[in-house]
């Protein structure tokens, strides 16, 4: 087990009204796993992660991560369990600009307090664990999108982590790097990291062995039936269409859906709006093709 | 630490201009301070040197009457103090802080100095031992020096000083020429001159005035030779010369516990009150503190006003780093978020502000040290950089970048790290 919530409420004030944002979410984590969690903007998703990530305390309900009860632990507690047993990768890489790949990579060895040293040799081999060993020396604004990614995941696995936390890992990345870091991810998973992703964009969800559903606040698992409607949709944009969903994405998705005419390919507000129909039809037992599926349709992805 | 270092020198850098507007109060101040404190130095040394003279630790101890050195042109003369005996002399000359030191006696303005029947105004006489000229740094620069012929034989013989000799002798050869004291007639066999690296006589505020100022010059006769002008049983006085300067308090008041062991019984007088004879050492070093407090006492000020400086810069130091908290708000949430503890987050930016401030404290003082120059070549104030003031001011800058660093970094280290990662 590596975490577990229980019954997990979290409000925020907003003035003096408190605006629930999760509402009794219960998931336990064992080691090994491939979590993603889905869920429209807005939906708590981030919330979520943060308290994954020992980052927020919940408002209610409990939360035990690798056996400590993370309510009750200190902020000295936390930041080295942050430090030892969490790997973060965000949207937005989130490197220091003015250091080095490397010198970024060696920042949660720092913190941990390993000699100059050590930590110069784990960095690289992290580096190195993510084809960048040519890149170390490069500082963040020489670096691609991609680069830039696998630099944060390189940061996030250099302290061998129990868990990889990913906000939204793709949200900033073209098709191609989003798939390598996907590709990153999943070998890390068959190497026994233990991996919670968040994303909206289903096709990258798929890339998950569990995908875990969110929408205002309320977590669904998602066990949908075969050649249900939700199928349907998935296949529909798993088609050679996949890469043209993802185009219109980023053209499109500040647009209310209502002004949009509903035909020609799939945008993503198109399947938020699906999946926001099947979820309040609350159709039983649909169940999203598997990832070997896709792959055997001859899906890149 | 180093790593913290590092990062400063990084984060200072990579802002050249704002980091450098930010160090100008602190920079203004110190440099302010320094120069300030470089006066300072610079009147004291002149003080001392002026007073004391610069290779010259000569103390006077004199016989003193309360507070004021005993003048025998009217007084009539003690009989309870002893002739000083050539054993305790030795006694002095063993004293581990005096070098050498000899026994006078001397009038001012005496009215029986005459030479060609014209009166000698404002001369000053010594009766001498032979080891005056040494002790005090005379050389003979023209003619001889008393032998022990001139002691033994009661010779009346003089030797004057080149003021005196350029006073009275005009440009003529003084030497064989004769003067007269008390009617009595004194050949000149030498002309004294100090020694160069020897500041001119000045062994007492006193003598500042009156003989730089309104004295014509000295005369010195064999200390055998008093009695013949004035009276022999007359008290000596003694100068000593100590071994360095530091030593010239200590050599005297050793020195005037000697010679007081010559005063007797103390003299009473008709009242039945003794007066207060006694041998005093005129602590020339506590005259030039006094008069060092004088002038460092109203220069402290400046300091003061200069200190204001230094703290509107500290208050910019606080606000840049404020500025920088808000701006870095990403930064510091990612740190936390990669576990960084609230002390490394308070020690980066509280490190980033005492180097900024350092960095600031350090240019000041070169800065200082160039403005001292500027000061000295153009109001030609004598001044003197010191070092000590130098190591304060920079540990000062740096109390000052800790202290004004201080709200921002727990700032910094309070974010909560959501918070922070949200920031845009
Ligand atoms: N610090 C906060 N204060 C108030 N409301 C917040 C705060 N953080 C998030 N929220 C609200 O919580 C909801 C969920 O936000 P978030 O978890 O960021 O969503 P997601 O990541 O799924 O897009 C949103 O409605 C957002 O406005
Ligand atoms: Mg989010």
């Amino acid at each position: 087990m590596v975490f577990e919530l229980k019954n997990i409420y979290k409000d925020y004030l907003q003035g003096k009204e408190a605006v629930p944002v999760l509402k009794n979410i219960s998931l336990a984590v064992e080691d090994g796993e491939y979590v993603a969690i889905m869920g429209p903007s807005g939906s708590g998703k981030s919330t979520l992660m943060n308290i994954i990530g020992c980052l927020d305390k919940q408002t209610k309900g409990s939360f035990v991560f690798d056996g400590a009860d993370i309510m009750s632990c200190s902020d000295k507690q936390l930041s080295s369990i942050r430090n030892d047993k969490i790997g973060f990768v965000f949207q937005n890489f989130n490197l220091l600009p003015r250091q080095t790949a490397l010198d970024n990579v060696e920042l949660p060895l720092l913190y941990a307090g390993v000699s100059k040293r050590q930590r110069r040799e784990k960095a690289k081999e992290a580096l190195r664990r993510v084809g960048l060993e040519d890149r170390m020396n490069f500082k963040p604004t020489q670096l691609s999108g991609g680069q830039k990614q696998r630099v944060a995941i390189a940061r996030a696995i250099v302290n061998k982590p129990k868990l990889l936390l990913a906000d939204e890992p793709t949200g900033a990345l073209d098709t191609r790097s989003g798939e390598q870091v996907m590709e990153l991810f999943k070998e890390l998973n068959d190497d026994g990291v233990t991996v919670v992703m968040i994303t909206h964009e289903p096709e990258i969800a798929r890339c998950a062995k569990r995908v875990m559903y969110i929408r205002d606040g309320e977590l669904h698992s998602g066990e949908f039936a075969a050649g249900s409607r939700a199928n349907a949709v998935a296949k529909e944009e798993t088609a050679p269409a996949a890469e043209k969903v993802q185009e219109e994405a980023a053209v499109t998705k500040d647009i209310p859906a209502e002004e949009k005419p509903r035909t020609g390919p799939k945008t993503m507000t198109d399947i938020h709006r699906d999946l926001d129909d099947i979820l309040n039809r609350k159709l039983p037992e649909l169940k999203f093709s598997d990832g070997s599926d896709i792959e055997r349709k001859g899906d890149k992805i | 630490m180093l790593e913290n270092i590092r990062l400063s020198f990084q984060g200072i850098f990579s802002h050249k201009i704002r980091s450098f507007l930010t160090m100008l109060g602190i920079i203004i101040g110190i440099a302010a301070i320094i120069a300030i404190v470089s006066t300072i130095e610079g009147t004291n040394e002149q003080i001392k040197n002026n007073l004391i003279g610069s290779g010259n630790n000569t103390v006077k101890i004199t016989l003193s009457n309360g507070d004021y050195e005993a003048d025998f042109t009217w007084e009539t003369v003690p009989d309870n103090i002893r002739v000083i005996s050539e054993e305790s002399k030795k006694r002095i000359e063993d004293i581990k802080e005096v070098d050498s030191c000899t026994l006078y006696r001397t009038r001012s303005n005496p009215d029986n100095l005459f030479y060609l029947n014209r009166k000698i105004d404002s001369a000053v006489i010594y009766g001498i031992d032979e080891d005056y000229f040494d002790t005090l740094g005379y050389d003979i620069a023209e003619g001889i020096n008393f032998t022990d012929r001139h002691y033994k034989n009661f010779a009346k013989v003089a030797i004057i000083d080149s003021t005196l000799e350029r006073g009275i002798f005009e440009g003529e050869n003084p030497i064989g020429k004769q003067i007269d004291i008390s009617g009595e007639p004194f050949t000149i066999i030498g002309v004294a001159a100090k020694r160069s690296g020897f500041e001119p006589v000045i062994n007492s505020v006193d003598d500042y005035y009156t003989y730089n100022q309104t004295s014509s010059g000295l005369i010195f006769i064999p200390t055998v030779d008093w009695g013949i002008c004035f009276r022999y049983d007359e008290p000596q006085n003694c100068i000593a010369r100590a071994v360095d300067t530091d030593s010239m308090t200590n050599a005297g008041k050793k020195t005037a516990d000697i010679l007081n062991e010559n005063i007797l019984t103390p003299e009473k007088d008709t009242e039945g009150v003794s007066s207060a004879l006694e041998y005093k050492s005129e602590s020339l070093l506590e005259q030039a503190k006094a008069l060092q407090d004088l002038s460092s006492s109203t220069n402290s000020m400046l300091i003061w006003i200069a200190s204001i400086s230094l703290l509107v810069g500290g208050i910019g130091v606080m606000n840049i780093m404020l500025v920088s908290v808000t701006e870095r708000t990403r930064e510091i949430g990612l740190k936390k978020a990669l576990g960084a503890r609230k002390k490394r987050i308070l020690a980066q930016f509280l490190t980033e502000a005492a180097v900024l401030t350092s960095i600031g404290g350090i240019i000041g003082v070169v800065s200082g040290i160039g403005l001292s120059k500027v000061i000295a070549n153009i109001a030609e104030v004598p001044v003197a950089i010191s070092t000590p003031a130098i190591a304060v001011s920079v540990v000062f800058s740096m109390v000052v970048g800790i202290v004004f660093g201080l709200i921002p970094s727990i700032k910094a280290a309070n974010l909560n790290p959501i918070d922070a990662l949200r920031y845009e």
